[in-house]
């Protein structure tokens, strides 16, 4: 119901604070009594009527199908019959592989925030500027995101095979020491599937930074050029606290995003060399699909879920409580 | 307040209702609209089987007034998470393809898949032994239209500049030849270790030639691996391994996919060999324009180790088959008896979509001289092996592939893969 808080706020006026700002919170609004109009009801069963039908169906329904299923031993043919309780959920938290899949999507969020966020930063900032041919120069930082990940995971699968692209490029510029095997080497592996995914999706984070570096006020930074400010301190200490809700929203996109890694993986590696690249999702469809353990595929599916639930919560509750105010959680306490 | 609020419930569930409806009906004027058509799933998404199925359908339908085929070519990978599905469903596909096998038997425990016994009992024997792999606890499941050998392909120009003047015939043979093709500056051996399939395919044929046909088929029958000829096999990819025959990155390589793949460099001439199926030079030919390998390319079985307990002439290979949902068994059976008549099969392999007909009267069209000799290795072997992956139930085929995949990237012992067959199920 909070949606339809939030609706009514806005139609009344009482409008959440801009991100970034402490929100006017409408305290004291529940329990007035104040009712919707039989017109915005319509309206509403109207609006959300569809979107919350294919929700329910696709995703709630889902989910519950799946809780169902990870509690039998079965093979995907014909109806579940052997009810083995909490057997698949152990079985898997014990398997060295799944353990090393967790591992890896840990890794490629960390790398994501350590690695990737300060390199779209930097470039967002730097295509922020005055620049000659910035049209083109933000044109070409977002390009890659515009393509579908299968195309880029087999463009990379192609100019990473020995003696491809890639180190025809290092041998070119006479790095041949750089050359490596990017995809068959296990302790390189995940690394080299790092980059491309940065490469693809770079553009997304500048494009995101970008619109939140819209949102700084011009005179802020008069005011600090004037107070004699470097460019680096005004960076630091006026532009990037400003920041702060479209870093956070670009953070959680980015952990969700390791955490749920599948395309690029599966299509560049299938999981390999011997697991070094598996990831939560190529573990689920190798033994639901692969192997035709639905119900073990089943329960690993809820774990990732549970994983990817468990951090939106928190990162909600304890990193976007204040951007989001009044937006998601209807009140700032 | 109270009415209203359910007035806006009534509408919400209207409105579901409506769109559950609207789907469930759209779904079956999807299928009534066929007009009863026997729907038929393959894997010719390219030419040439792509045609040669195309072709099938048009003189089927027209031998046949009043039969309808919906014919739906779905992309090789796909099938094995659509067929469960459809398995489910309450429109499955009349016919649809498969390899048979153990992954056959999993989905005829369903009851969606037709025991068609005695529907195919007077022609099936004409297809030999082939038909023995979509046949389950002496029920028949499916029809196979093509048999498949794996064995060395090789090229004879790099073989002969590295003073190679026979084709190994025991493994000795074999790896004198890696180290002369090492010492001559060639990559001997190229193999596809991404897909993990290709890896299997050392560590099956290495089981083969250990292992006697006794323990072969009741080890397979068990899904155990407890003979110590299959760790004696594990030993023997190790020792290959060690060797170093392959490509530098071949657990990354892809076996069939874009010119670097394994197939691709062979067909490239920068690797002498690769361990494969039949279906090689079909796949090559799709990854060079250059199509001077052709004459360079020879074929030679897998070699046989001295001392060993298996008989040097059993194969390993399989097949591709088709079989028959329940709802529209004998409609399909009909066609599949079409599929594998002297008809389709001469057209299937005088158009190079396949090179081992089931049918025998179609060996004729065979013309070229090393398919020629693939086809009599074939139909002279005393046993075939399916591939172990497509043999056992499929979740032991994958616990073994990717346990031999790992034994190719370092990780494991001669044990290993044993271990993880048993250790699955």
């Amino acid at each position: 119901m909070t949606t339809l808080d939030h609706a009514d706020a806005a139609r009344t006026g009482a409008r959440p604070g801009p991100p970034g700002a402490v929100a006017a919170a409408p305290k004291g609004r529940k329990g007035t009594g104040r009712r919707l109009s039989v017109r915005s009801r319509w309206e509403l069963a109207l609006l959300l009527t569809p979107a919350l039908v294919l929700f329910v169906l696709f995703v709630l329904v889902s989910i519950a199908a799946a809780v169902y299923y990870s509690f039998f031993d079965w093979n995907g043919f014909g109806p579940p019959t052997k009810l083995v309780g909490f057997a698949n959920y152990t079985k898997a938290l014990a398997d060295p592989m799944f353990q090393g899949a967790v591992r890896h999507n840990l890794q490629f969020a960390a790398l994501s925030v350590v690695v990737q966020l300060p390199l779209t930063l930097g470039l967002a900032l730097l295509l922020n500027g005055r620049l000659r041919g910035r049209a083109v120069l933000r044109l070409i930082a977002f390009t890659p995101y515009v393509l579908s990940e299968a195309i880029t995971a087999v463009a990379w699968l192609v100019m990473l095979q020995p003696g491809g692209a890639v180190d025809q490029g290092l041998r070119g510029v006479g790095l041949d020491g750089l050359v490596h095997e990017w995809l068959a080497d296990q302790h390189l592996v995940l690394y080299t599937l790092f980059v491309v995914a940065t490469w693809k999706y770079i553009g997304f984070g500048v494009i995101l930074l970008l619109a939140g570096l819209q949102g700084v006020p011009a005179e802020l930074r008069e005011a600090a050029a004037l107070d004699g400010a470097t460019q680096w301190q005004t960076t630091r200490k006026v532009v990037l606290p400003l920041l702060g809700p479209t870093i956070r929203i670009w953070i959680f996109l980015s952990v969700i995003g390791s955490l749920q890694l599948f395309e690029l993986v599966w299509i560049m590696t299938l999981g390999g060399p011997a697991g070094s690249s598996a990831t939560m999702a190529t573990y689920v469809i190798d033994r639901g699909f692969r192997r035709y353990q639905f119900g073990y595929g089943s329960a690993v599916a809820v774990l990732l879920f549970a994983v990817c639930f468990v951090f939106a919560l928190l990162y909600q509750r304890f990193a976007l409580r204040r951007d989001t105010a009044g937006a998601l959680s209807g009140r700032v306490d | 307040m109270s009415i209203r609020r359910r007035t806006y419930g009534a509408l919400v569930m209207a409105a579901s209702l409506a769109l559950v409806t609207a789907c469930g009906s759209g779904g079956s004027t999807g299928s009534d609209a066929a007009g009863g058509a026997t729907t038929w799933w393959h894997n010719g998404t390219q030419d040439p089987l792509k045609s040669v199925w195309e072709r099938a359908a048009a003189a089927y339908e027209k031998a046949h007034p009043g039969a309808k085929l919906d014919v739906v070519p779905i992309q090789n990978e796909q099938f094995p998470t659509k067929v469960p599905l459809a398995l489910q469903s309450d429109n499955p596909p009349g016919v649809y393809f498969n390899q048979g096998g153990g992954l056959l038997a999993t989905q005829a425990a369903s009851g969606r898949v037709a025991d068609i016994t005695d529907r195919t009992k007077s022609w099936i024997k004409d297809l030999g032994a082939a038909a023995q792999g979509w046949a389950s606890d002496g029920k028949q499941y499916g029809v196979p239209y093509a048999s498949h050998v794996v064995g060395f392909w090789y090229r004879k120009d790099l073989f002969a500049k590295a003073g190679i003047t026979k084709a190994p015939a025991t493994m000795d043979e074999l790896k004198s030849a890696v180290t002369a093709l090492k010492a001559a500056g060639t990559v001997p051996i190229a193999l596809g270790g991404k897909d993990r399939w290709p890896d299997a395919f050392y560590y099956n044929y290495f089981a083969v030639r250990e292992c006697s046909v006794e323990t072969l088929k009741s080890s397979v029958a068990k899904a155990k691996f407890t003979d110590q000829c299959f760790t004696r096999a594990g030993q023997d990819v190790i020792d290959l391994i060690a060797l170093k025959p392959f490509q530098p990155g071949f657990n990354g390589t892809p076996a069939q996919q874009g010119t670097g793949s394994s197939a691709g460099m062979v067909a490239a001439g920068q690797a002498a060999m690769e361990l494969q199926g039949d279906w090689n030079p079909g796949v090559m030919q799709g990854l060079t324009s250059d199509p001077s390998y052709k004459a360079e390319l020879g074929w030679f079985p897998f070699p046989s180790i001295a001392g060993a307990a298996g008989d040097p002439s059993v194969a390993l290979g399989g097949g591709d088959g088709f079989s028959c949902t329940t709802k529209q068994a004998d409609a399909c059976v009909d066609l599949l008896k079409y599929l594998t008549s002297a008809e389709v099969q001469t057209d299937l392999i005088s158009s190079g979509a396949a090179t081992i007909p089931v049918n025998p009267a179609a060996e004729a069209a065979i013309k070229d001289p090393v398919v020629k000799e693939v086809f009599s290795y074939n139909s002279k072997a005393s046993y075939v092996q399916v591939y172990f992956d497509v043999a056992l139930p499929t979740a032991a085929g994958q616990a073994l592939n990717d346990a031999v995949a790992n034994l190719f990237a370092g990780q494991g012992d001669a044990g290993s893969v044993a271990r993880a067959v048993n250790s699955a199920g």
